[in-house]
């Protein structure tokens, strides 16, 4: 790999082991608060999840020269975090965190699916293993969210408008990010652009068989968006829900600097 | 058959040490006893996943934060689990829950306790949970089937516990002169509500006699105490900490254990409601509950309407 392909790799596993940090964070917020027990143990599980992935991104990038994975989660800024806004947006109600985790899940197995046949082989290696797991997020979110979509007045209203608010943040997860055209030429991930046609292509068909109005259209064999995507995430650019999730990080750092173990 | 013969032929298999199932008969105040206790643990496991579950965000490495996320996670498992087997009896989980949300139902005392430290975190992991498991190692010979196979997995379950937060303590032990004294600090605050964990004393238990000869409770409270403690103070003693009792001490001649009574009264005051954060954990839960009923009732109505394919 060139040097130019290594940063351009570092910055790519950046964004994806902040984005799953991140929702990992958000979605442990559900643990012992659940709607009923069985989502309350299965939201600590995809939570448990997303973190562990987390650790295998940082994990490579730390092989590739970055910081260990403790000191890259725990000592930076938010400018220095590459997740998208939409994994740092507050839980919200169940329907919000129900329907982020279907939206998020979705884009995280098309990207996956494109890694699992990336020029680089431990990349290639860790989606693999990622992609067993996801599957079972995924039987997961479709189920809950065809339940709740088509369950009562109240919940298909509650899972429309968590839909319409989320929907241009999930766009963010597709948010080019420098380098990308490097990787996308060398065969090591996927152009963006191609997995948000992807995503599109699974998603909205989807929601609109459980009932509900996705912000887009069918133009021909393509989806176009009739919203326009919340980014900046992948440029260091954040709302301020991530200072709040890091201020807590930080707390007992902060207290006792010279602490080297915890 | 009368309901003497009936007793008699139940406390026979319950002296050869079978297990009683939830089909088979059984009396009435065996029944509502078990009720009583197997629903305050499964409220004690759902409940006792707030104090450490607040501190979840706050967890200072990967490796603490997705641990102590699995850890909760158990313990919420272990409410379900326990809410099941309890339902074996004849009671639903909704009517349970609604006996905690309504303050009808008890649960463990020591969850009305803060949380203030990490250390207390970690040291809720190793001593609860520690004394957690020398009750429920003993409730593995229980009389009652389904609660004695619930407590297998629990048990296997507490084991990483206990393991999670021993390893937690001894981090911190070895660590900066400021997370020692956080520990210090936390067994200074928890050691009286450990003590009372495996309730009053025998002289003042009211339910005990009759749970003990059906195998619903297997050993007495101060049987449990004196095990909690020979387990225990050699551990925390080699970690150079100190127990905030200068009577606690073991005498050889009798392999027992003497020490300063807890305060019985605070104990039930906390029972009766009036723990530092009895409110505050009954607020959450009732704001969870109310918070998820549209997601119940939806759940409901796609079953219901027979959408479930």
């Amino acid at each position: 790999m060139t040097d130019q392909q290594t940063t351009a790799l570092s910055t790519m596993l950046l964004c994806l082991a902040d984005d799953e940090y991140i929702i990992g964070h958000r979605m442990s917020e559900w643990t012992g608060q659940g709607p009923i027990i069985e989502e309350d143990i299965a939201f600590s599980s995809m939570a448990q999840d997303e973190l562990g992935h987390a650790l295998g991104f940082y994990t490579l990038l730390h092989e590739l020269g970055a910081d260990d994975p403790d000191t890259l989660v725990f000592t930076r800024d938010a400018s220095a975090y590459r997740n998208s806004i939409f994994t740092e947006q507050p839980r919200g109600d169940y329907a919000w965190s129900m329907m982020r985790q279907f939206l998020y899940d979705g884009a995280e197995t098309e990207r996956l699916g494109a890694l699992a046949t990336s020029a680089f082989e431990p990349l290639r290696d860790l989606a693999v293993r990622m992609l067993q797991e996801e599957r079972y997020h995924w039987m997961h979110n479709a189920t809950f969210v065809r339940r709740l979509a088509l369950g009562t007045e109240e919940s298909r209203l509650r899972m429309q408008s968590a839909l319409t608010e989320a929907f241009p943040f999930a766009l963010g997860l597709f948010e080019p990010y420098d380098g990308e055209e490097l990787l996308v030429a060398a065969g090591i991930a996927p152009a963006e652009d191609h997995l948000r046609r992807r995503w599109l292509d699974r998603m909205c068909p989807l929601l609109e068989e459980y009932g509900l109005k996705v912000p887009a259209h069918r133009d021909g064999d393509n989806w176009r968006v009739d919203a326009a995507p919340v980014l900046g995430g992948r440029q260091g650019r954040h709302t301020e829900h991530l200072l709040g999730i890091l201020d807590a990080m930080h707390v007992l750092r902060s207290a006792d600097p010279d602490a080297v173990n915890w | 058959m009368t309901d003497d013969e009936l007793l008699a032929r139940f406390e026979a298999r319950i002296d050869r040490g079978e297990k009683i199932e939830p089909g088979d008969w059984m009396p009435e105040r065996y029944r509502s006893g078990l009720i009583r206790m197997i629903s305050q643990h499964a409220h004690s496991e759902i409940i006792g996943a707030l104090p450490e579950g607040a501190w979840i965000p706050y967890a200072p490495t990967l490796k603490r934060k997705m641990t102590l996320i699995a850890k909760v996670q158990d313990e919420v498992g272990h409410g379900q689990m326990l809410y099941r087997a309890a339902e074996t009896l004849g009671i639903t989980r909704e009517e349970m829950i609604d006996q905690l949300l309504t303050g009808k139902a008890t649960y463990s005392n020591v969850f009305n306790y803060p949380a203030e430290t990490w250390a207390d975190v970690a040291l809720i992991g190793w001593l609860i949970d520690g004394a957690a498991i020398v009750n429920q190692t003993k409730l593995l010979l229980g009389s009652y089937g389904p609660y004695a196979r619930a407590m297998e997995r629990i048990c296997f379950e507490e084991g990483f516990h206990l393991k999670q937060g021993y390893d937690a303590i001894c981090v911190l032990m070895a660590g900066t002169p400021s997370q020692r004294a956080m520990v210090q600090d936390a067994l200074n605050r928890w050691w009286w509500p450990i003590m009372m964990f495996q309730g009053p004393r025998d002289k003042d238990s009211v339910h005990s006699a009759e749970l003990l000869r059906w195998k619903v409770k297997i050993k007495t409270n101060d049987e449990l105490r004196q095990e909690f403690l020979t387990k225990f103070v050699p551990k925390i003693l080699a970690f150079g900490l100190v127990i905030p009792d200068p009577e606690l001490r073991f005498h050889e001649e009798t392999k027992e254990w003497t020490f300063t009574e807890p305060d019985w009264d605070e104990f039930k005051r906390v029972i009766r409601g009036g723990g530092p954060m009895n409110k505050e954990r009954l607020g959450v839960r009732r704001l969870a509950h109310e918070s998820g009923r549209w997601v119940r009732e939806a759940l409901d109505a796609f079953v219901r309407e027979g959408r479930a394919a």
